[in-house]
């Protein structure tokens, strides 16, 4: 009845929805809404991609090789001392400081 | 403070006590606290964020010259609990969220915890060291080896006091039993085994065994596409080690008893509340999916939060909770943008104070509510920084629904949705509450007198 539509602000608010997405489905919590929610997560072309997208936002913390390491490739063989060190890529809580 | 009194009379006070964590303008995800947790004696409190972290914080010990400042928590342990992953199958990342910590209660000197993401549950054994072994003769000054031919004298080290040491590692690594996100975890009373469910099945683990788990609820449908609920949280019965419930995203719950059969897909019991459907809207479902649920200390009831109420069933009796609290009944006039922003789908947590008094939970604008099931009298109260004096009494808030706005009243079209108050804690014994505020933790205590 239309006298329900009005007193009820959760059929007003459905109303509203409705008007804005007119093709949206009967029934929310139909599979395909649940199957959307298990598959929650980013997804990745392969693991390259993870790695790169990775990669990029850690950018502001990766090392930059000085000149001088670069000969380290090909020429001899390395030891510890001659790689750049590896920064720790993770940073302590906030709440412990 | 005399435990098992709690009530929420209009005598009790709730104090600011501390805040941990900074003021950012910009969050970083990673410090967004994800899951709050005391330990059993209340001496601990564990926070796991996003970033895969866990800080626990310990009460410091009250001192008798300061009978009115009751025991502060400081950090007492930090580790990196969980990192990303990647899954090669299904080409998804595995977050290193903190989805839950449960602890373990204590039998020696060491505490152990469960912390689990999506996939992987762990055991963690923190442990502190206070005295060290000195006066070997076996290495030289240089830290090699001495040849054994050379060492003359027999020397026993002595053991020497140090500065204490926390140290938190990684006994048992549980992984590879989940195909769907693990929502809870729950710490059986016999102390030798726990659950871990995810959306669809739930799984029993012994604490020794790591490369078995027993499947004990599976709802996965053989064809998905009839798929029609999802598990959304599961607890073990604080003393009967052979029950748990689990709740589900069409608002019910389900009791099991693991002594009827070893697939527990057929319940004991199984509590619904009857639906009006002359009301049922698109949003009736989606608002009465239960984001939590708790079994009281006693035993006899269990509390659930969906989208709009926190209820209080009676174990006995299945077809109707036997209390209802509206933690915000203000936002069924705006499902719609509230489905469209996705706040909708968030999922409070609730607690039950230590004598099953008082229950709690959070909302939205930093607010946070309390409810007295004896007085029925209920309270809103906010965390903020600007509330943030030492044993400043925080000052009830009220939302106001429509026409005249009081002074400090705020109306519903200005509260913050971003400031969402999801997890908190309640201490087992005393009132002392932990609320996680985004990236901040806040410790609220009652007034002492």
């Amino acid at each position: 009845e239309m006298e329900d539509k009005v007193t009820s602000p959760e059929k007003a608010e459905e109303a509203k929805l409705k008007a804005r997405y007119p093709h949206l489905g009967q029934k929310p919590g139909g599979s395909d809404f649940l199957r959307k929610r298990l598959q929650k997560g980013q997804k990745y072309f392969d693991s390259g991609d993870y790695n790169m997208a990775k990669a990029k936002m850690k950018n502001k913390q990766l090392p930059t090789a000085a000149p001088d390491k670069t000969e380290v490739t090909g020429d001899h063989i390395p030891t510890p001392q001659d790689l750049p060190q590896r920064k720790p890529s993770l940073v302590a809580s906030k709440l412990a400081g | 403070m005399i435990p098992g009194i709690g009530t929420l009379t209009q005598d009790t006070l709730w104090c600011f006590s501390q805040v941990k964590g900074t003021i950012e303008i910009g969050v970083t995800e990673a410090d967004i606290i994800s899951t709050v947790e005391f330990n059993h004696t209340g001496e601990l409190l564990a926070t796991g964020d996003k970033g895969g972290r866990v800080v626990i914080f310990q009460r410091e010990q009250e001192s008798k010259n300061q009978v009115h400042r009751r025991g502060e928590y400081n950090v007492y342990s930090t580790f990196q609990s969980h990192e990303p992953e990647f899954d090669y199958l299904k080409s998804l990342e595995i977050e290193e969220k903190i989805n839950k910590i449960r602890w373990l209660p204590q039998q020696n000197a060491a505490y152990f915890l469960l912390s689990t993401n999506d996939k992987t549950v762990k055991l963690w054994k923190v442990s502190e060291r206070d005295k060290r072994p000195e006066g070997y003769n076996l290495k030289d000054e240089e830290g090699r080896l001495r040849d054994p031919a050379t060492i003359t004298t027999l020397r026993v080290p002595v053991l020497r006091p140090m500065d204490l040491m926390v140290e938190a590692t990684p006994r048992r690594v549980f992984a590879n039993a989940h195909t769907y996100h693990i929502n809870s975890i729950s710490v059986n009373s016999d102390y030798e085994t726990y659950m871990s469910a995810d959306d669809l099945r739930i799984n029993l683990w012994n604490f020794e065994i790591t490369n078995q788990s027993f499947n004990i609820v599976d709802i996965k449908p053989a064809n998905m596409e009839e798929l029609t609920e999802v598990i959304t949280a599961a607890e073990f019965h604080p003393h009967h080690c052979n029950s748990f419930v689990y709740s589900s995203s069409k608002g019910t719950i389900r009791l099991c008893d693991m002594r009827a059969s070893a697939l527990c897909d057929r319940h004991s019991k199984f509590f619904e509340e009857p639906e009006d459907p002359s009301n049922r809207s698109f949003f009736s479902e989606i608002i009465s999916s239960i984001s939590d649920v708790k079994f009281s200390h006693s035993g006899r009831y269990i509390m659930t939060r969906d989208y709009l109420t926190v209820k209080v069933w009676d174990l006995n009796m299945e077809n109707r909770p036997i209390e209802t609290y509206q933690v915000h009944d203000y936002l069924r006039s705006k499902l719609c943008s509230l489905y469209e922003n996705d706040c909708i789908f968030d999922k409070f947590e609730c607690v039950w104070n230590g004598s099953d008094s008082v229950i709690m939970t959070g909302s939205y604008n930093n607010f946070f509510r309390m409810f007295d099931r004896n007085t029925k009298r209920d309270v809103t109260l906010e965390a903020s920084r600007e509330n943030s004096k030492p044993r400043a009494i925080l000052k009830p808030r009220k939302v106001c629904v429509g026409g005249k706005r009081r002074k400090d009243e705020i109306s519903v079209d200005s509260l913050d949705f971003s400031k969402k108050i999801l997890h908190t804690a309640w201490h087992p014994s005393e009132n002392i509450i932990a609320v996680a505020a985004t990236n901040n933790l806040y410790i609220f205590q009652d007034k002492v007198n």
